[in-house]
């Protein structure tokens, strides 16, 4: 049966806490001694009132609403939803990390800065970038600072470049970082083998191509194989390569963004590295750059003296300036290097490996039952297609997700890229084993013969959720994005 | 047999799966890779770790730390030490929550949904506004975030904050608007609060936004009276970056005719994590729902009419609209804004009242042990929260490495910010510092000179 969940707003009575506090200790005052009468608020702040076990249960039953990584399989394309390591979140809350202070001086936090150094130093190896920052909070945050590193550097050169070229299998956020950034974002097309076209790369790059944004291997999973040429013809017109990073899982120890002719990389260490995805963050965008783009890095950047004494060094003259409060999401990075340590260079290899493969199984897995439109190689993801289906049964691309859920499955990323028609983005990751595979395929072949036999048990999905499919569109148009008490 | 544990192929499997896709070795699958680009060598990265060998390293890093828990602090500045009761941790803990991504399929999302929706119910009680989103990086960005979207919403390039603003969220700001030539001016203080007086020449027809905060950096509270109607009568929008700590009693921004409230939430059941992860909170009127940025949840109805949620308005986004997005934020801090709701939620109404009546207490406590002591002033007379500055008989910096010594994490040292306050030091007091904490603070404080 399923049931409403209650809001907290709905749970508890008055008079009821879910903490105690320290008792007053010093000799108290009365309020508007310290706080004006004309500063102080107006109506009793209202927020529910519950005991600590009402809070726990409240929360422990949403948790049994919420499917994650470790609930079952959830390939997510471009996500990268690998096993998240416990022992990641073991270090991380060790409170020689936790219980640190952005502003302590930088001698009582020397660990702290060691880590951040020893992490850049292997980021720096699985790039071939020459350094890093760590401040960009998410993958848009770091795509921000990265354009906002190339623009500086064309600025440096006496140059106000405005124009970003972007492929059409872009993920979302890189035109949005364009805008972000002032810039215009001019779409290239993608040609019929689903990489950069060439010929409209060149009749688009000019004296103003400020840099070209690249996901490689791209968003439908297939590796840019003329990244050589690309890199030139960018190059050739003062322009900067940029490596969109979040598919970086797919070439660990095969291709570095650095040797591949990128001058800024961003990467997403709650995919790759493993660190959680946490519901949609904190993520980190750590950024990379080549030497040449160095000065230009947010400030502060991390400096060591002659005697190993790690510090922060704000003096840098060309920086962009600030892009985060303090040093980023520093426990995101404690997670990251926790797994870079753990996997080392033949680990990581054996990552992109096992990722590789896993995607191409399953890719040959399913070819038979959806459309695949490009069909080669893939690297760490695949993009297929239910528009037969579609034609045919009148079932999609959002049914086949619904569908799935009732399988147990976290659908695959849908409708995108938008170069192919009814899409699903399919990222298995090395995380998964052949069983796991093989039951999604058979679930995925399942899905076609219902659709064939009676499609409206899958136009009607999902049966076994805790809520039926959800009216979005009714959310859209009539938006209630808080709780209201009932007069 | 693989010696990765997060690794499940076996490797009569990966033969298996080769043989399947009618090839000979993975190697295969990367032959796309043009040789020109291709890694020949071996990552130089130290050798592999066992579990047992990376919590040692790790543990080994920690130790080298002073931390707040060993060493009571009077750090403050945007990021505070306050309790966070023990429950927050459980629910985070919880790996359905912290091993999902972004709630795109809303039916198997339903439990992170809700508490999104939770959230920013929260969030608008504390401000007095209308709607909050699910979250933004930091404070720093969520003000420049608000910023910008002041001169989206206004059509105008400029924007005028107050030098009691955060200075790191003047610099976010500042870098934020170069990128876009955006014009950012900076109103001076009085008295450490702004500077009412300069104001009204300041904001012109070209003016987006003024940006103030309340308490301000320096922890003292500001007046706004009259403020939001001069503001709105320019046509300007007016954004206030708030302490959320300190709302249960200070007016809500929603009182004094704000009309973007951005801020730091960490306070609100987060760590200090060395600043970061941080919790960006974003809240507006009624009318600009649809010109912020980042997730919203919103509620709903399925198939059978029973409530749920779902990511509402999302055309505003950057997976949907691209380059012309309201902002490309996609990945926020969801955990940590799940963090701030099991902490509103434990406190409840009265407890958070009672955090903030002691932090107000304790700090007029030592402020006033600090006043009496010769050689410290007290550099602002006003009305504060629980920050205050102070001018010591010397270097903040040898003051502090004295404190250090007594196991004591002292203030800020706010001539790196404002060099018209050299030798000055920023005193934090959270409801964590007790009494005898202060009084050796005050001790150690005594016997420097």
């Amino acid at each position: 049966m399923r049931k409403e969940k209650a809001l907290l707003f709905e749970l508890g009575r008055p008079g009821r806490r879910g903490a105690s506090l320290p008792p007053v200790d010093v000799p108290e005052k009365p309020l508007e001694e310290l706080l004006p009468p004309e500063m102080q608020r107006e109506t009793p702040l209202d927020l529910p009132e519950l005991s600590e076990g009402e809070v726990m249960r409240h929360f422990t039953e949403l948790s049994h609403r919420n499917f994650g990584v470790d609930s079952g399989f959830y390939p997510l394309g471009s996500c990268t939803m690998k096993y998240n390591p416990k022992i990641n979140e073991e270090v991380a809350a060790f409170p020689g990390f936790t219980h640190l202070h952005p502003y302590q001086d930088d001698a009582t936090v020397q660990g702290a800065l060691e880590l951040f150094y020893l992490a850049e130093q292997g980021l720096k190896e699985v790039t071939g970038m020459d350094r890093i920052s760590f401040q960009p909070a998410a993958g848009a945050h770091g795509e921000l600072t990265g354009l906002m590193v190339i623009l500086a550097y064309h600025r440096s050169r006496g140059e106000k470049r405005k124009k970003v070229l972007v492929p059409d299998s872009a993920h979302g956020t890189n035109p949005a970082t364009i805008t972000m950034a002032g810039c215009k974002a001019v779409e290239i097309p993608s040609d019929e083998r689903g990489l950069v076209d060439l010929e409209a790369l060149k009749q688009n790059v000019d004296e103003d191509t400020a840099g070209l944004m690249l996901t490689n291997p791209n968003t439908l999973g297939l590796f840019e194989e003329d990244i050589d040429q690309i890199a030139r013809v960018v190059h050739d017109v003062g322009g900067l390569l940029y490596y969109d990073g979040a598919n970086l899982n797919a070439v660990m120890g095969y291709a570095r963004p650095g040797d591949m002719g990128f001058d800024v990389v961003h990467l997403n260490l709650h995919k790759t590295f493993s660190t959680p995805h946490g519901g949609g963050g904190p993520g980190s965008g750590s950024v990379g750059v080549k030497e040449k783009l160095i000065p230009f890095l947010p400030y502060p950047v991390l400096g060591k003296d002659g005697e190993g004494n790690y510090y922060w060094n704000h003096d840098l003259p060309q920086s962009i300036g600030k892009i985060h409060s303090f040093y980023g999401n520093f426990t995101v990075a404690v997670k990251a290097y926790t797994y870079l340590r753990m996997m080392g260079a033949p680990g990581l290899k054996q990552v992109s490996r096992d990722a590789v493969l896993n995607a191409n199984y399953l890719m040959n897995r399913l070819k038979d039952y959806y459309y695949l439109k490009y069909q080669r190689t893939c690297k760490h993801e695949f993009v297929i297609s239910a528009r037969q289906i579609k034609k045919n049964y009148g079932v999609g691309t959002a049914d086949v997700a619904k569908a799935l859920l009732d399988y147990g499955f976290h659908p695959p990323t849908v409708y995108f890229p938008l170069i192919v028609e009814e899409p699903l983005m399919v990222e298995p990751t090395e995380t998964e084993s052949k069983e796991t595979l093989d039951d999604f395929a058979e679930a995925m072949k399942k899905i076609v013969s219902l659709a064939q036999k009676d499609p409206e048990q899958v136009t009607s999905a999902p049966h076994n959720t805790v809520v039926g499919r959800l009216d979005e569109l009714t959310a859209a148009r009539y938006p209630r994005a808080r709780w209201i008490p009932e007069e | 047999m693989s010696r990765f544990h997060y690794l499940p192929l076996t490797d009569e499997e990966r033969a298996e799966m080769l043989n399947d896709l009618g090839i000979n070795s993975v190697d295969e699958l990367f032959t796309d890779i043009p040789k020109t680009v291709r890694f020949s060598g071996e990552m130089e990265l130290p050798p592999p770790l066992s579990e047992s060998e990376a919590v040692n390293h790790l543990a080994e890093l920690a130790d080298r730390n002073y931390h707040l828990q060993e060493n009571p602090s009077f750090l403050g500045a945007g990021v505070y030490d306050h309790f966070v009761p023990a429950a927050v941790k459980h629910v985070l803990g919880r790996s359905e929550f912290y091993t999902s991504y972004t709630p795109y399929q809303a039916e198997v999302s339903q439990g992170l949904l809700q508490s999104i929706f939770e959230y920013q119910t929260m969030i608008c009680q504390l401000t007095g506004m209308d709607v909050a989103n699910a979250s933004m990086y930091d404070g720093a960005t969520a003000v420049a975030e608000a910023a910008v979207m002041s001169c989206n919403v206004t059509r105008r390039d400029k924007v005028v904050v107050s030098r009691s603003v955060h200075p790191a969220y003047r610099q976010v700001l500042q870098a934020y608007f170069d990128a876009r030539d955006f014009r950012l001016e900076e109103i001076p203080m009085k008295e450490g609060t702004l500077d009412g007086e300069e104001i009204e020449a300041q904001i012109d027809d070209q003016t987006a936004a003024l940006v103030v905060q309340n308490p301000n950096f320096l922890g003292m509270l500001e007046d706004y009276n009259g403020l939001a109607e001069m503001v709105h009568g320019k046509g300007a929008l007016l954004v206030a970056a708030v302490d959320p700590i300190s709302l249960p009693l200070v007016k809500t921004p929603a009182r004094y005719g704000a009309d973007i409230v951005a801020g730091e939430g960490q306070s609100l059941g987060n760590f200090t994590s060395y600043g970061g992860p941080l919790l960006g909170f974003f809240a507006a009127r009624e009318k600009f729902a649809r010109r912020m940025p980042g997730r919203i949840s919103g509620q709903t109805v399925d198939t059978e009419g029973r409530r749920g949620f779902v990511m509402t308005m999302q055309t505003r986004e950057q997976h949907i609209r691209r380059g012309r997005a309201t902002s490309n934020i996609c990945s926020n801090q969801a955990l940590n804004a799940l963090a701030a709701t099991v902490y509103m939620a434990s406190l409840g109404p009265q407890g958070m009242k009672e955090v903030a009546s002691l932090c107000l207490q304790k700090a007029a406590y030592l402020r006033e042990k600090i006043e009496s002591l010769t050689g410290y002033r007290v550099v602002y007379p006003g009305p504060y929260f629980k920050e205050f500055p102070v001018m010591v008989p010397g270097a903040p910096e040898e003051l502090n490495q004295r404190l250090l010594e007594a196991g004591i994490i002292g203030g800020l040292d706010l001539g790196r910010f404002y060099p018209e306050l050299e030798n000055s030091v920023l005193f934090c007091v959270t409801e964590k510092r007790t009494r005898e904490e202060m009084d050796k603070l005050v001790h150690e404080l005594e016997g420097w000179k």
